[in-house]
């Protein structure tokens, strides 16, 4: 792997996708076993990454162990292709693996996401891998590995129970909003990552397979495609998502999530898709929230950097950017934190 | 309206384009170079060698620089690198009983096979800002070296001639388990403690050992010895059927010694603490060697319930590049999340707003 010298320095070069094959092996061998146990934790020998623990690092490897030079990769943070760290881990594998990427789900072979699920179907051909901060959906009920994994064996699962009910008991619903846990194929408790409990019924009999990836818990896990999963919920109170009381306000779509988008400080506010390619197809299609932008300045119908293929280039970037005409300013990234109200160098706290 | 945060591509090119800026500093004063961060810095290189768990000062010092001086960055700039490498296998132990000894020094005797030797340390030293380092003082005068090579037994050895202390746990010659290479699994093994111990981040295991002396799982610890050295790394090399020497590390090595009241089976003795830690790192090593003995209260049957010997606690915890991470990880947006607990909490607010009413008619 060290071929010439630069400065007195051996320089080094990394292998397709940054691990090594025999690291990717491991993975691979991880993720089999997890597909083989639906919902079941997989140890596995988690590496560092060139990018912080609890920043994907867990998804990352998985992607990497499953990718191949033909696939399409699309990575989304908040249901955002444009997010700073969704661009910053597409723009890894575009560096070292050389991947065609995307924005469109329907492009994609493997999706890369943070805490949210495409509002588009998936389809069978697809691989979701999702990054996990924390696998262990009991890890708040009890902090300790050794016994969460007993519990997990012996499927003793009451407590989980308990504080779904101490919930309704003390505030007359579930109070999860997100990470809301999951039985998978009617055996092992599983944290669907926090995504919000929206995205739940999605993973149910989803078509594409789902992995789960937490590198710094050094953990795999899996759903594989049409496999039942519950959402937790009691029969008087059956599991519910959130409803929003009013459409896109750009694409007018409904029965999706919605960030909320704070437009001044006199409590003016919109409400737009989190999922952006999903926003931006719809509104390429005709379709119009209230406060969508003129026709003139209509987004792009399919994502520049699809067609474009295995090499980005600084001007697939500018289109990047030019397709964003169709959203609020800052709709993508930064909502709801109240970050990225400066110039280049304000936005770039979230790197 | 918000800046659009579209274009995060270009944000971070110029965040990084900044970063760059930031890192040269004035381009009026000569960039540094790694000879001096590795000569003058050699601390700080060898904290991140010894955390960043791979022994090269070149790299050690480059990351040193490429992270402005931020150690934790560095260590993991270090880990990100050392992932990549293959592992071809497992040295033979090293003997720090044949260590050149820079520095050793021993609390529990005045004076001892070998002797004492201070080196360089701060120790003794007044911590007072020296004026004349401003410049650069050139070489200093005084008389260095002069100490003859002696013959150093290891002090646990003395006293392990006696049965006075517990035995050096033995060595069956298997290859220890690799935490950067396996997934570690609760309850851990000795070598899996060390060596997670020995990566772990200096402050967090200093704040632990801090505790144990507190009172929280007091073990009377004595410092049986500090040595720091060079000491030699060797592999078996199986085609060849035999050793061949891979060069030589500096190690600072401290035995910790500890009072033990005995049980049925066992007379009383002395237990041992064990800190091996890459470089010169006395507070790290000493950290360590405390840490390692609270967590073995178990198969010293002592009572449990401090911090410091909550196996899973402490080892979950005390790697600073995992920790970071995760703890940097909130800068990242959580505005989905955060969208389902707004509305949680809005409809909470509501329903509390409507029983209130309630109970006022």
């Amino acid at each position: 792997m060290t071929t010439a010298t630069l400065g007195g320095m051996p320089a080094i070069t990394y292998n397709f996708a940054y691990l090594d094959e025999q690291t990717k092996r491991m993975i691979r061998r991880a993720i089999l076993k997890a597909i083989a146990v639906p919902g079941y934790q997989v140890p596995f020998a988690a590496r560092e990454m060139p990018m912080p623990y609890g920043w994907g690092t867990g998804g990352v490897q998985v992607t990497a162990a499953v990718l191949g030079p033909d696939d399409v990769l699309k990575v989304i943070d908040q249901g955002a292709d444009d997010t700073t760290n969704a661009v910053a881990i597409r723009g890894f594998f575009e560096k070292t693996a050389g991947v065609a990427t995307t924005t469109a789900t329907t492009e994609a072979t493997v999706i890369q996401t943070r805490h949210r699920i495409p509002e588009t179907p998936l389809r069978d051909d697809q691989i979701l891998v999702y990054q996990v901060p924390i696998p262990e959906p009991l890890r708040f009920l009890e902090p300790r590995e050794t016994e969460t994994r007993q519990m997990h064996a012996l499927e003793e699962y009451g407590l989980m129970h308990v504080k779904l009910y101490e919930d309704i008991a003390r505030h007359g619903h579930i109070a999860t909003t997100y990470a809301y846990p999951v039985e998978v194929a009617g055996r092992y408790v599983m944290d669907p990552s926090p995504i919000p409990k929206f995205d739940n019924p999605k993973m149910d009999d989803c078509p594409a397979l789902q992995l789960f990836g937490a590198g710094r818990e050094k953990r795999i896990y899996a759903i594989p495609p049409h496999t039942r999963v519950r959402s937790l919920d009691f029969e008087d109170h059956p599991f519910e998502v959130q409803r929003f009381a009013q459409p896109c306000a750009l694409c007018a779509a409904r029965g999706v999530y919605l960030d909320e988008v704070i437009l001044d400080d006199r409590g003016g506010r919109m409400f737009v898709c989190s999922d952006t390619d999903y926003c931006e197809s719809r509104q390429a299609a005709g379709h119009r929230g209230e406060m969508a932008p003129p026709d003139a300045a209509l987004p792009q119908p399919v994502s520049p950097r699809g067609e474009d293929a295995t090499r980005v280039s600084d001007d697939a970037s500018s289109d990047l950017s030019a397709s964003a005409r169709g959203r609020p300013a800052g709709a993508g990234a930064g909502a709801g934190t109240g970050a990225g109200t400066g110039a280049g160098g304000t936005e770039a706290g979230h790197d | 309206m918000y800046v659009a945060a579209k274009g995060g591509e270009r944000a971070i090119r110029n965040a990084h384009a900044l970063l760059a800026k930031r890192r040269r500093g004035n381009r009026a004063l000569p960039a540094l170079t790694l000879d001096q961060i590795a000569q003058q810095l050699s601390l700080a290189v060898d904290r991140v060698m010894a955390e960043g768990s791979l022994y090269d000062v070149e790299l050690a010092s480059l990351s040193v620089k490429q992270a402005r001086g931020d150690l934790i960055e560095a260590i993991f700039l270090i880990r990100a690198f050392r992932t990549t490498l293959p592992r071809f296998g497992a040295s033979q132990p090293v003997d720090t009983a044949a260590m050149l000894v820079r520095r050793r020094v021993s609390a529990t005797y005045k004076d001892l096979p070998g002797g004492q030797l201070l080196g360089p340390t701060f120790d003794y030293t007044h911590r007072l800002l020296d004026t004349s380092l401003v410049g650069d003082i050139g070489a200093p005068t005084a008389e260095i070296g002069g100490a003859e090579p002696a013959d150093m037994p290891r002090v646990t050895d003395l006293l392990g001639e006696e049965g006075l202390i517990e035995s050096a746990p033995a060595d069956d010659g298997a290859e220890p388990f690799d935490i950067t290479r396996a997934p570690v699994t609760f309850p851990v093994d000795r070598p899996t403690r060390l060596q997670t111990l020995a990566r772990g981040d200096e402050g967090y295991l200093l704040a632990l050992g801090y505790s144990t002396q507190r009172g929280y799982a007091r073990s009377h610890p004595f410092v049986g010895e500090i040595r720091v050295g060079d000491v030699e790394v060797k592999l078996f090399v199986e085609e060849l059927g035999f050793e061949v020497s891979l060069g030589t590390v500096q190690v600072t090595e401290c035995q910790m010694v500890n009072q033990f009241k005995g049980s049925a089976e066992v007379p009383p003795q002395f237990t041992r603490g064990y800190g091996l830690v890459f470089g010169q790192s006395e507070r790290k090593a000493m950290a360590m060697a405390l840490v390692e003995r609270a967590l073995r209260w178990k198969e010293l049957g002592e009572e449990p319930g401090a911090p410091a010997q909550d196996e899973e606690f402490v080892l979950s915890h005390c790697d600073n590049v995992q920790a970071t991470g995760f703890v940097e990880h909130l800068k990242l947006p959580h505005y989905v999340d955060f969208q389902a607990e707004l509305d949680l909490v809005r409809r909470m607010r509501a329903e509390h707003e409507a029983e209130l009413k309630e109970a006022a008619e």
